[in-house]
């Protein structure tokens, strides 16, 4: 059993009420699955009982971003109606209808590969490491709609460094929960199960990217990818994985899952380029969902401090 | 029947428009509203069409002659959602730009299969009237009338070629094409008598007309 408790979970001062709760329950979780793992049990069995809505619960004391964008944010109910998580459905409505009963709690990532301190870390215990932002980002999908979403979380970089990657790590690889009993999706072979997403070494450690738990000054919805997902804005949709839990560094770069999928039309980088089209359809425009006509996509979805880490690089071949 | 019937099946075809219609108002079109006007569009094309297919089958293996009074009324409507289907994308993705329309055309191979079993159908719409039937004669009418048939196979292309991984619902109508399909094959390929019977060309068989 690996489960780490966190060293400062008997703080209870300065916390926030629902943080505090939450502690609570990673305390009684920590505790049960200590038990199971004397009895023998697999964890997932063993806390069944622990299943947390987590939605709606708010996030206090979030800090503003200089990265928000001041466009018009989307609303809550189409962020959260409108989902491709295959995981569960390949419609988009299907995940809003089949994540509610999703457990997120007790929820552990595994940090592995080529780092320094290899360990499985409890997802409440990573949320504190670091204080929570809001970041208000352009989100555009690889099919020609975008949407702007208030995320929560901290940049991906506070982890990386406390993982303390070693020299040899070139590529961070992301990987999602593979449970066909809660995620309906998986029993098909649409894509290849588990979903695993990556990013090179510095695109990771780029501030934009973010680690994400919650939205709209909330919790992640399930459907939305809690309990910890990516946000990666400068690149399309697919890349932000969802309910992570695996974190691992390699030193060469991992195949992720839509890439395997059709290697011609998903790339590995697959930033937003609208000079770059998908084999298939254009990406020169994109529906905001709520807009009438589509609106020119941009360079890197508007966000040009990251293309110095592609200076010198052939976008379209590296597409 | 089929003269009292007709109003209430010509009611039942607009119903996918109605639904979309009600659900505009309504505010239940979801978060992408264009979007699903012109999936649902598309749907109910390739849907009308297949119906449309079906009926010499079912007319014949179920000798329900007078079902092929309905056929060119379900071709219309086959029609009138791809012509909602073309405009919403002719209106709300290319912004009226006819150029926009002829690059993807000539580009995206999903909309050159589309955007032919498209053009297609314009023909036939245009010459369904009894008066265009005997204009072309009934033989050379039909000949041109069997269009539909690679108009209903480039839809059906058009969806499989435009989803991202989920192939399941194009397969469907992927199937059920084959089927139709197959059924003229059958028919085409099975030795016949020669008594050829006397009918009006709206009714006559496909299969019952020797090739030009």
């Amino acid at each position: 059993m690996l489960l780490k408790k966190s060293a400062d979970i008997k703080s209870s001062e300065i916390t926030p009420k629902n943080l505090y709760l939450n502690r609570r329950r990673f305390l009684a979780g920590t505790a049960i699955a200590g038990a199971a793992a004397l009895a023998g049990l697999e964890l997932g069995e063993a806390v069944s009982p622990s299943t947390v809505a987590h939605a709606n619960t708010k996030i206090e004391g979030l800090q503003k971003s200089p990265f928000s964008t001041t466009e018009k944010i989307t609303p809550y109910k189409d962020v959260t109606t409108y989902n491709n998580y295959y995981e569960f459905s390949t419609d988009k409505d299907g995940p809003s209808r089949l994540a509610g009963n999703f457990k997120t709690r007790p929820w552990n990532v595994t940090i592995d590969g080529l780092v320094q301190k290899k360990q499985v870390l409890d997802v409440d215990s990573i949320i504190k490491m670091a204080p929570a932002e809001e970041r208000i980002y352009r989100h555009r999908c690889v099919e020609g709609w975008s949407i702007v979403v208030p995320w929560v979380g901290f940049s991906l970089s506070e982890l990386i460094k406390r993982a303390q990657p070693t020299s040899k790590a070139k590529f961070v690889e992301f990987t999602t929960l593979l449970d066909m009993k809660q995620m309906p999706g998986q029993r098909r072979d649409v894509l290849q199960w588990p979903y695993v997403e990556g990013l090179r070494m510095d695109e990771a450690m780029h501030p934009l990217a973010l680690l994400c738990f919650g939205m709209y000054g909330e919790a992640l919805p399930n459907q939305d990818g809690a309990p910890l997902r990516l946000v990666v804005p400068w690149k399309y949709g697919f890349k932000s994985a969802k309910a992570i839990v695996r974190i691992r560094f390699t030193d060469s770069q991992p195949r992720n899952t839509w890439n395997i999928s059709a290697p011609t039309e998903y790339g590995f980088y697959s930033n937003v380029n609208p000079n770059v089209d998908h084999p298939r359809w254009s990406q020169a425009k994109e529906r905001r969902l709520g807009e009438f006509f589509k609106r020119p996509t941009l360079m890197f979805n508007g966000y040009d401090q990251v293309a110095s880490l592609y200076s010198g690089m052939d976008l379209k071949k590296n597409f | 029947m089929v003269r009292w019937s007709k109003p209430l099946v010509f009611l039942a075809c607009l119903g996918p428009l109605a639904g979309l219609g009600w659900r505009a108002y309504s505010g239940s079109l979801g978060a992408n509203p264009i979007e699903r006007i012109t999936h649902t569009t598309g749907d109910w094309t390739l849907i009308f069409l297949l119906i449309t297919l079906s009926i010499t089958p079912v007319r014949k293996l179920a000798r329900q002659p007078w079902l092929v009074r309905y056929r060119r009324m379900l071709g219309l409507f086959a029609f009138f959602y791809v012509v909602l289907h073309f405009l919403i994308y002719l209106v709300l993705d290319k912004s009226f730009s006819m150029h926009d329309i002829w690059a993807d055309v000539l580009k995206r191979r999903f909309i050159t299969v589309g955007f032919a079993g498209f053009l297609m159908l314009i023909p036939l719409a245009v010459t369904s009237t009894a008066g265009w039937i005997r204009r072309l004669g009934g033989k050379r009418w039909q000949a041109l009338h069997r269009l539909i048939y690679a108009s209903a196979i480039a839809g059906v292309i058009h969806y499989l070629w435009l989803v991202k991984a989920d192939k399941r619902k194009p397969l469907v109508y992927a199937v059920v094409l084959s089927v139709l399909l197959a059924y003229r094959l059958v028919v085409w390929l099975r030795p016949k008598p020669r008594a050829a019977k006397v009918q009006l060309p709206a009714a006559a068989e496909v299969t019952e007309v020797s090739t030009n």
